[in-house]
């Protein structure tokens, strides 16, 4: 069985220097009570960091798919493409 | 960039509807301008892989002899499974063949060569750049702003061929955010084998391949998988309806594992290795989330239209069509000069006319029949229950025929919730299937 780190690492990216997904307002995370970005991504880009207080964002795995802009219950995450060029880019397809 | 000019038309997206329509213009003889974002057209695509032939030959006559294709599909199977089973359906003919009926493909080969061809054709492709919203003078859509230093370009009419994630579509205002009951997610690994272990495995000659698709075995999630043949790598994926996702607290690379271990289908895919994990949402909502499919200087198509088929998996036949359709029209609105809403009427009533419409419209009830009923009676239940009336059916150990039956029959029957319920399902099914 695969792990999701070995998945990622089949994939090329051409990680921006910038995030793409911006968390709106983490206070609106802290009172989040499925908090399940961190489930639905196909990614693993969410993580609730309990010391922190914050949904944590690793952009840098993200493969574009669109889910977490439909599925965060309360529209927290603002969603952009990156950068032309930028990001995730297929191999096969 | 050439931020003076002004064309014809710009279309944004080199997916299958953005392609066709540049191609079709550029080979009218407009000025067209063809935006992709990603580093090359299809670096962020993916789908499952059947590239049906008609839609495409009526753009490309024959074009089956220079695109890269993978297999040449003869059979199409149809899988109900449950954890450890699966009752099997499926068609395989020659006839298929001559002529061909649908390929396997993939994205990154396919959409370059498709985009290429528009190039050839004359329209000038821009890559690595992402259009960031619509240029408006009034009501009238004018032009896009792109991400590029002075990136504003200008033409007659913008087609709108971004695909389901639709940032422009809700630039425009057409469309709403799609609910996570419109969408589904799939994940899809490619996984290498050895072009003999293919055919042996799947019983083919030389270029021949096989679709199978699966029900059951999601987690009660509404779902599909599929595993597709191509030359020398296997397409397997599944993909399941973002609400049900979210309400089952599933990560979807688990259940992709997960659905790996069935024994139908961890036979076929032992040995290979995984070389690309995707992701992508798909278009659900159907006939009634299609949003209105021009006006002022625009259109919209494919994908970020809502234009896909999912009961049959067709979606790049519809986004291509539908991008011709785009094309055509604006090569007539090139004629009369008019570039307004009823000027362009003539996309959407070739849409219309169509069988694009039409089957959207026949399965108009589906989307509600899928998000109203419970997801784990069609997709978990009913599969498990189909399952156990064939294993005791075919299973001789001593009990009687008619016995047997009656016990399938309750089987089924209690997993629906009844005699009644089952009846009332499978009206509300039909029902959904038949417009
Ligand atoms: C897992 C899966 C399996 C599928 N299986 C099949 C199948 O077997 N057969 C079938 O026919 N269909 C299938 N489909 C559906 C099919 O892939 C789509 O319907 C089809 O690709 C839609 O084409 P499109 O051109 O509308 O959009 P897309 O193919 O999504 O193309 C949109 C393009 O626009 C670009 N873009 C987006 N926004 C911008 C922007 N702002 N600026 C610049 N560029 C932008 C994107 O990078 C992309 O290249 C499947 C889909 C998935 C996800
Ligand atoms: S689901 Fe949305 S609101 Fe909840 S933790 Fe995740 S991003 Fe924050
Ligand atoms: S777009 Fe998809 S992969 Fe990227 S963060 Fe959102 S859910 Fe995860």
């Amino acid at each position: 069985m695969s792990s999701i780190a070995e998945k990622l690492y089949t994939i090329r990216y051409k990680v921006d220097e910038t995030s793409h997904l911006i968390i709106k307002d983490q206070d609106v995370c802290l009172h989040c009570e499925t908090k399940e970005c961190q489930d639905f991504c196909p990614a693993d880009v969410y993580h609730w960091m309990d010391k922190e207080s914050m949904t944590s964002v690793a952009f840098e795995n993200c493969i574009e798919c669109g889910t977490c802009r439909i599925g965060c219950p309360t529209y927290n995450i603002e969603w952009v493409y990156p950068k032309g060029g930028h990001g995730i880019t297929y191999k096969f397809g | 960039m050439v931020a003076t000019e002004h064309f014809d038309a710009i279309i944004v997206g080199a997916g299958p509807a953005g392609s066709a329509a540049a191609y079709i213009m550029a080979k009218a003889g407009l000025n067209v301008v063809l935006i992709e974002r990603g580093e090359f057209p299809g670096a962020k695509n993916i789908f499952g892989g059947v590239i049906y032939r008609k839609q495409l030959e009526d753009i490309i006559p024959e074009f089956w002899k220079e695109a890269p294709l993978e297999r040449q599909v003869i059979e199409q199977r149809l899988w109900i499974l449950s954890d450890q089973a699966g009752v099997t359906i499926g068609h395989r003919n020659e006839a298929f063949k001559e002529p061909n009926n649908c390929w396997t493909g993939l994205r990154v080969k396919f959409d370059q060569w498709f985009a290429t061809k528009a190039e050839q054709a004359g329209s000038l492709n821009i890559y690595e750049t992402v259009v960031i919203d619509v240029i408006r003078e009034g009501e009238k859509v004018v032009g896009v702003r792109t991400d590029r230093d002075q990136g504003d370009l200008y033409a007659n009419v913008v087609v709108v061929a971004d695909g389901v994630n639709s940032l422009l579509g809700k630039a425009l205002g057409v469309h709403r955010e799609w609910s996570p009951n419109e969408v589904s997610l799939a994940v899809k690994e490619v996984i290498a084998m050895p072009k003999e272990k293919i055919m042996d495995r799947f019983n083919l000659e030389g270029n021949e391949g096989v679709t199978t698709e699966f029900v059951g075995n999601t987690m009660g999630m509404a779902g599909l998988g599929f595993l597709y043949t191509n030359q020398d790598t296997l397409s397997f994926g599944v993909g399941v309806m973002v609400s049900d996702l979210k309400k089952k607290r599933v990560k979807p690379y688990e259940l992709l594992e997960g659905v790996k271990q069935h024994p139908m289908l961890r036979r076929l895919l032992q040995g290979g290795e995984t070389k690309e994990y995707a992701g992508h949402l798909i278009p659900e909502g159907g006939f009634h989330s299609i949003p209105p499919l021009s006006g002022d200087g625009w259109m919209i198509c494919g994908d970020a239209a809502q234009l896909v088929n999912f009961v049959h998996r067709e979606g790049t036949n519809l986004a291509m069509t539908s991008g011709r359709f785009a094309a055509e029209a604006i090569i007539e609105a090139h004629e009369t000069g008019d570039f307004s809403r009823v000027g362009l009427a003539g996309y959407d009533r070739r849409v219309k006319e169509s069988f694009v419409h039409k089957d959207l419209k026949k399965y108009k009830g589906l989307h509600h029949f899928l998000s109203d009923s419970d997801p784990s009676l069609t997709f978990d239940k009913l599969p498990k229950a189909l399952n156990e009336a064939a294993y005791q059916m075919l299973l001789v150990d001593g009990v009687p025929k008619s016995d047997k039956q009656k016990i399938a029959m309750r089987g089924v029957t209690q997993a629906a919730g009844g005699l009644m319920n089952m009846v009332k399902l499978g009206a509300q099914g039909w029902r959904a299937m038949n417009g």
